[in-house]
């Protein structure tokens, strides 16, 4: 019974955040300028990090814990280098 | 591990994990839906602040009943994201500015810095 | 012992973090965790603009507690203005003066503003102390200023200056 409550409940949480990725990628691909998509990407990679919490409860290992922070570290480094990269044309000054 | 699931504790994950998501993609969804860069900058950090706090709380309750010992690397994951996500907005915010001063564009406030 | 302890509180952050992300207070962790800690605060001595020091505990509390309760507010108006189809939110940006200087101060204040979903900062001017913030529902300026005002920026001025 309480397994089946929680199946569910991580099911539509995962199509929640399916819908979400789904939307993010609208963004990025509509634009319509270079921001609005380095925008969708830092909130794509987000909403990953958290699918990837939520696969963790449903199986009940934390291996997915350390693929999540690591996309979290490696999202950040990789927005900053963009919006550097938008204001200056260069990624290291 | 313990072999059964208590019933109060698959509730309050249940909870945690559809509210998180449903606010999360909330924000996407406003990302799709607000007409200008500025104004969907605020939608992300829905999801990186009560969102991803939210899924990131049930998996460390989860954690920390089914493991029988505390398990709270989840909140490493939430400081990270809720300090990182501010700077990475600040900046691309910043470089939104510039570029729209350049182009002169509407709506866009003046910049304060003495022109060179 | 100063100069191996530059910043003791950083340290025992970092050794914090290390034991949580381990899983595990075993001796050799410490020791580990530890060392790393201690050659992690020595390098930030390089990059950190200056010591940090927490004049008033009890502000900082409290400053917790507000933001913790505003990003929950702040959370919910969002999410009812997505909801209503046929909001359109009238957004603006507000520029005002700070009475704050203290570097880590403006810091925990950009990370605040931005962090809320309602509120974004955008830009801060160093010479005149001023600084750009856009705002998604935007209904009166100076309300907006006050209240920045007086729920965060007093709380930083006691913890910090």
């Amino acid at each position: 019974m309480s397994q089946a409550i929680l199946d569910w409940s991580l099911l539509a949480a995962q199509l929640m955040l399916g819908v979400g990725m789904l939307a993010t990628l609208y963004r990025m691909v509509r634009g319509p300028r270079a921001q609005d998509r380095i925008l969708a990407l830092d909130a794509l990679y987000v909403v990953g990090l958290l699918l990837l919490v939520t696969l963790g409860i449903r199986t009940g290992s934390q291996i997915y814990f350390e693929l999540a922070m690591l996309i979290g570290l490696l999202g950040f480094v990789g927005t900053v280098a963009l919006a550097k990269f938008l204001m200056r044309g260069e990624v290291i000054e | 591990m313990i072999d059964e699931l208590p019933l109060w504790l698959s509730i309050l994950v249940s909870v945690c994990v559809v509210l998180g998501a449903g606010l999360t993609m909330a924000g996407c969804l406003g990302l799709v839906r607000f007409p200008d860069f500025y104004r969907r900058i605020h939608a992300p950090t829905m999801g990186t602040s009560m969102g991803g706090g939210l899924i990131l709380v049930a998996s460390a309750i989860f954690f920390t009943v089914t493991q029988q010992r505390l398990v709270i690397h989840e909140m490493v994951i939430f400081l990270f994201v809720t300090v990182t996500t501010p700077v990475t907005l600040m900046l691309l915010a910043r470089a939104t500015l510039f570029r729209d001063r350049i182009e002169e564009a509407r709506d866009t406030p003046p910049s304060d810095a003495p022109k060179d | 012992m100063k100069r191996l302890f530059p910043y003791p509180v950083l340290a025992a952050l970092l050794l914090l973090l290390w034991l949580v992300l381990q899983q595990s207070m075993g001796l050799g962790q410490i020791l580990l965790g530890g060392a790393v800690a201690i050659a992690v605060s020595l390098a930030a001595s390089a990059i950190l603009p200056g010591r940090v020091r927490f004049r008033r505990i009890t502000s900082l509390v409290q400053l917790i507690a507000v933001a913790g309760i505003d990003i929950i507010r702040s959370n919910i108006s969002v999410l009812l203005i997505l909801i209503n189809p046929r909001a359109t939110p009238s957004a603006g940006f507000i520029k005002m003066e700070l009475q704050l200087t203290n570097q880590f101060g403006l810091a925990v204040l950009a990370c605040l503003l931005t962090a809320t979903p309602g509120s974004a900062w955008l830009e801060y001017d160093g010479e005149r102390n001023t600084v750009l913030i856009h705002v998604l529902d935007l209904i009166d300026k100076d309300e907006w200023i006050a209240t920045i005002r007086h729920r965060y920026e007093r709380l930083l001025l006691e913890i910090f200056e």
